[in-house]
């Protein structure tokens, strides 16, 4: 990766928040809430890591590095942050979703060589256009393999 | 619900999950989409140079961010970041816990900020977080 990728944007998707979808990820996260159940008490609020599932929604032309040659084997997730501008989303909510690279930048690594730090932003927005929740993922290139991430 | 103690240093019960197997790694791709087979395929795994498949880190961010939510309401959550350290393995017995480190006013609403720390069992770090939520009622 290079400091040239920044600003680039993937292209915006539609996400549909569904209830057996956030069943079925709260499970498999071990949730014991019954506010991720839904059924007769209303739609389920969905679980803080969710949307990570939104690349059920996506295809290759969404991702901001659509294109880019990239060696995966020495890419590792650093860090994941989700932000929520009101209570997640619940099922039946319709979001539009929209990717792009915030920021790369270098940093020496503690065991020599360099790590590039690229952050790259999703954000959710309802029909009205109002924020409803970003996603900033952390992938660190290192300049070896690693056993790290 | 009984009241939630809202005081700085408070924490929940940390939660000693069951054995890791690769059987939660392939519940979780499937719920989340990532296929990755460096998580379930160990002739993969072993190509790429590892022991066995390992953990998905997304995976364990999950657990931490719903053993959160069991605490302090699911619609409350309002931020929550993960560090991924160490790599987790299959087998092992992960240990999710959190502290609340301050209580305070940010437009007109009353704010929780906690710790969150996912260990293993060698009282190595796998993932840290950090969270803020809204105070339950």
């Amino acid at each position: 990766m290079d400091t040239s990728l920044a600003g680039r944007t993937g292209k915006p998707f539609t996400m549909v928040v569904e209830a057996g979808k956030i069943r079925e990820f709260a499970r498999a996260t071990k949730s014991q809430n019954p506010a991720y159940d839904g059924g007769p008490q209303g739609e389920p609020v969905s679980p803080t890591t969710f949307l990570m599932s939104a690349q059920f929604w996506q295809s290759g032309e969404n991702s901001p590095l659509s294109g880019v040659d990239l060696n995966w084997e020495r890419i590792l997730h650093g860090e994941q942050e989700f932000v929520f501008h009101g209570a997640p989303p619940r099922a039946g909510d319709v979001l539009t979703g929209q990717a792009r690279i915030d920021k790369v930048f270098e940093k020496a690594g503690k065991r020599g060589g360099t790590m590039i730090f690229t952050e790259q932003v999703t954000e959710f927005r309802d029909p009205s256009g109002r924020l409803v929740a970003e996603l900033r993922s952390t992938m660190i290139e290192t300049s070896k393999a690693t056993t790290e991430g | 619900m009984t009241t939630t103690d809202l005081t700085v240093g408070a924490g929940r019960e940390p939660f000693v999950d069951k054995p890791l197997t690769i059987t939660d790694f392939v519940r979780y791709q499937g719920a989340s989409g990532d296929m990755n087979p460096i998580h379930h395929d160990s002739s993969f795994a072993a190509k790429a140079g590892y022991p066995t498949p390992f953990a998905v880190g997304m995976l364990q961010a999950g657990v931490l961010g719903t053993f959160a939510t069991d605490w302090l309401g699911a619609e409350n959550v309002r931020s929550f970041k993960v560090q991924f350290r160490e790599q987790a393995w299959p087998g092992d017995v992960l240990t999710y816990s959190g502290t609340i480190t301050a209580v305070r006013e940010q437009d007109g609403e009353r704010l929780v900020d906690i710790e969150l720390a996912c260990t293993r069992q060698t009282g190595g770090t796998h993932l840290k977080g950090w969270a803020t939520f809204v105070a339950p009622n």
